[in-house]
C-alpha cells in the first residue's frame, strides 16, 4: 500500500521533486483513506446486507410460496396475492389500519404543535412542564398498555368512573366494538411528547426578530402564527407527519396487549394480523405477502406526501431571509 | 401633545396581553400535566390497594390501608428478579453494540471519502422507511435456521451491525465538529482509528449518551422481538413477562398485583429519565432536524 511512494524521486530534479513528492503521498494516503472508509462502515454495510436487503428479497420470495417452517417451502406464485384479494379479515384490517392512521396521526401531530406552542414560552418552571409531557413516550409499551386496560375497564376504569361524575354512562370501551378503535386512537395521543419535542426544537430555531417585526406592524398572535409560525415549520411538520404515518401504519404492541385485534376484528390493525398469520397460524409466505401490501401503502402514502411537498413545505433560504 | 404616549401605552398594554397569554398557557398546561398524571395516579394506587379495595364503588382514591406487601407478594407469583436479570442482560449488551457499531460507521460516513460511499449511506437511510414487518418473517426464519430462537442472540447480534437512525444521527455530529481538530491528530501521525476512539468519541459524549438513552428505552420496552424469539418463560423480559400476566388466570383479575408489577417495570425507565433529560432537548435541537 505505502510502496509507490518511494519509487519516484530518481528521475525528478530536486524542485520537481519537491512538486512531486507530497502528491503522490497524497495518493496513498487518499487509498489509506479508502481502505479505512470501507473497514469503518463495514458494520452498517453487512448490517444493511443481512438485516435489510437480504430478507427484503428473501420476503418476496417467501411471499411468492406456501411455507409453514415444518415442510420445504413450496412455490405458488401469485397464489398468496390472490388470497389476499378476497381475504375479508385482510380487507377489514385494512380499513381498521387506515381508520387508525387517519385519526391518530393529525390528532397527535395537532396536539404535540400545541403543546410545543405553549411550552415555546419563558416562564419558570417551564423546563418542568416539557419534561412532565416528554415523560409518557419513554413510558410506552406494555406496562403502559397493561395500564390503559385497567384505565378502560368498563366497570371499575377510571375513565368511566370520571365520565360518570359527570353524568355520562361510559362505554365497554375494549370489550364494545363501537368503542375498541377510538379507545387505542385514544392511546395513541399519549405518545405525543415525541413530536412535541422535534416541534419544539423547530420552534426555537425561528428567529425572534421575525416575531417583532411582525408585532411593530401590528401583526396579531394569529397573524403571526399563520404567516411567521406554520410556513417556518412546515419541514419540521413534514419530518413529524412522515415519520407519524410510518409508525402509525405499523403500531402493534398496544394492539396487542389491549384487544389481541378483537372484539369481532374491530381492532385487527395490519401488523397484528401479520402477526396472527406468521407465529398463530405458520403461515409464514401469507405473512410475507401481507408485509408487502403493508410496504405498498407505506410507499404510496410516504410518496403522496413528498409529492404534496412543494405545495406546503417551504425551507429557509438564509435566516432572517425568509419574510 | 399626546403623540409621544401613545407608544408607551400600547407597549404597555402589549405587555398585559403577553403575561394574560402567559397566565392562560400555564393554565392550559397544568391542566394537561393532571390529565397526564391521572393514570400514573391511578396505577400507584390500584398498586398499594388491599384486593378487598380495588373493586370499590365510589373507588378508593388513596388506599386505606396501604397495601406495601403487594410488591412482596409480585415477587413471589412472578419470577420479577429472573425478568430483570434477562432485561439486563439483553438492554446491556444492545446499548454496547450500537453504541460501537454507530459511531464507528458514522465516524467513516462524516469523514472518509471512498468511492460508493454516498450511495451506501443513501441505501442505509431509504431502510428507515422500510416496515419492518417486510424484513421480520425471513428474518426469523434465519434465526430459526441458525437455532438462535429461544436465545437471546436473535435480540442482541442485530445491534452490532449498526442502525440507521443512530448512524444517521451521530455523522450528522461529526460533520459538525471542525475537521481542523483532526488534521493536527493527523499530522502527529495519528491513525483513522485513534482519531475515531481518542478524539471523536470524547467530543461526541452527548450524542453518545443521546443514542445510549434511546436505545435504552427501545430495548427495555421492546415487546415484539422478545414475543417471537423466546419461548421459555424463565428466559422472558419484563415487557413480555408482564404481558403474560395480563391475560392470565391466576395474577390478571388480581388489579392491584398487576399494577405493583407494572409499576415496577416502569421504574428503571423512570430512572433513566430523570438522569438522561437534560440531553434530549439538546441533541434533538442539533441533529434531528437536520434531515
Amino acid at each position: 500500500m505505502s510502496a509507490p511512494a518511494s519509487t519516484t524521486s530518481s528521475s525528478a530534479s530536486g524542485l520537481q521533486a519537491g512538486y512531486i513528492q507530497p502528491r503522490r503521498r497524497g495518493m496513498t494516503m487518499r487509498r489509506r483513506e479508502m481502505i479505512d472508509c470501507y473497514i469503518f462502515i463495514l458494520p452498517a454495510v453487512l448490517g444493511l446486507l443481512i438485516f435489510y436487503l437480504g430478507p427484503m428479497i428473501a420476503s418476496l420470495y417467501f411471499s411468492m410460496t406456501d411455507y409453514d417452517m415444518l415442510s420445504p417451502a413450496t412455490w405458488v406464485g401469485l397464489e398468496n396475492y390472490r388470497t389476499l384479494m378476497h381475504d375479508a379479515i385482510f380487507w377489514k384490517s385494512l380499513r381498521v389500519t387506515v381508520t387508525y392512521s387517519v385519526f391518530s396521526v393529525p390528532l397527535v401531530l395537532g396536539l404535540a404543535l400545541f403543546l410545543a406552542l405553549l411550552l415555546n414560552q419563558k416562564f419558570r418552571g417551564v423546563t418542568a412542564y416539557r419534561t412532565i409531557f416528554y415523560l409518557p413516550t419513554v413510558m410506552s409499551g406494555v406496562a403502559v398498555a397493561t395500564l390503559w386496560k385497567w384505565i378502560f375497564n368498563p366497570d371499575f376504569g377510571i375513565l368511566n368512573l370520571l365520565l360518570e361524575k359527570i353524568g355520562i354512562h361510559g362505554p365497554a370501551w375494549l370489550a364494545d366494538e363501537t368503542w375498541a378503535l377510538p379507545a387505542l386512537i385514544l392511546t395513541s395521543l399519549w405518545t405525543a411528547g415525541g413530536s412535541m419535542l422535534i416541534f419544539l426544537a423547530g420552534l426555537q430555531s425561528i428567529p425572534n426578530d421575525l416575531y417583532e417585526a411582525a408585532e411593530l406592524d401590528g401583526a396579531g398572535i394569529w397573524n403571526r402564527f399563520r404567516n411567521i409560525t406554520l410556513p417556518l415549520l412546515s419541514h419540521v411538520t413534514f419530518f413529524n407527519l412522515v415519520l407519524g404515518i410510518i409508525g402509525a401504519l405499523q403500531v402493534f404492541t398496544e394492539a396487542f396487549v389491549l384487544t389481541r385485534g378483537g372484539p369481532n376484528n374491530s381492532t385487527m390493525l395490519l401488523s397484528v394480523y401479520l402477526y396472527q398469520n406468521a407465529f398463530q397460524y405458520l403461515k409464514m409466505g401469507y405473512a410475507s405477502a401481507i408485509a408487502w401490501a403493508m410496504f405498498l401503502i407505506v410507499m404510496v402514502l410516504t410518496l403522496a406526501v413528498f409529492r404534496s411537498a412543494p405545495m406546503w413545505v417551504h425551507y429557509q433560504e438564509t435566516q432572517g431571509n425568509a419574510k | 401633545m399626546s403623540a409621544p404616549i401613545r407608544p408607551t401605552v400600547r407597549r404597555a398594554s402589549r405587555r398585559q396581553t403577553q403575561s394574560l397569554a402567559k397566565i392562560v398557557s400555564i393554565a392550559i398546561l397544568t391542566i394537561g400535566a393532571i390529565i397526564i398524571m391521572v393514570p400514573f395516579f391511578w396505577m400507584i394506587s390500584t398498586a398499594l390497594k388491599q384486593q378487598r379495595n380495588v373493586y370499590l364503588y365510589p373507588p378508593q382514591w388513596i388506599p386505606n390501608p396501604i397495601a406495601w406487601e403487594n410488591f412482596r407478594r409480585v415477587w413471589e407469583v412472578v419470577p420479577f428478579l429472573q425478568f430483570t436479570k434477562n432485561t439486563a442482560f439483553i438492554v446491556i449488551l444492545v446499548m454496547i453494540g450500537t453504541l460501537f457499531s454507530c459511531s464507528f460507521s458514522a465516524y467513516g460516513f462524516a469523514r472518509l471519502r471512498a468511492p460508493g460511499r454516498d450511495i451506501i449511506f443513501l441505501a442505509i437511510l431509504a431502510t428507515m422507511m422500510l416496515p419492518g414487518a417486510v424484513t421480520l418473517v425471513p428474518t426469523y426464519i434465519g434465526f430459526s435456521k441458525l437455532g438462535w430462537t429461544n436465545s437471546f442472540l436473535p435480540l442482541i447480534v442485530p445491534a452490532w451491525f449498526g442502525s440507521p437512525f443512530y448512524i444517521f444521527m451521530l455523522r450528522q455530529f461529526y460533520l459538525s465538529i471542525p475537521a481542523e481538530l483532526e488534521e493536527s491528530g493527523r499530522v502527529d501521525g495519528a491513525s483513522n482509528f485513534r482519531i475515531w476512539w481518542d478524539l471523536m468519541l470524547p467530543l461526541t459524549k452527548p450524542a453518545l449518551a443521546t443514542v445510549a438513552v434511546f436505545t435504552f428505552f427501545a430495548t427495555y420496552n421492546d415487546f415484539f422481538g422478545p414475543l417471537i424469539y423466546l419461548n421459555d418463560r424463565s428466559k422472558q423480559t419484563i415487557a413480555v413477562g408482564l404481558s403474560y400476566f395480563t391475560g392470565s388466570n391466576t395474577v390478571g383479575p388480581q388489579m392491584h398485583l398487576l399494577m405493583a408489577m407494572t409499576l415496577m417495570a416502569t421504574i428503571p425507565s423512570l430512572i433513566v429519565f430523570i438522569f438522561a433529560q437534560r440531553y434530549f432537548v439538546q441533541s434533538i435541537v442539533t441533529t434531528g432536524l437536520k434531515g
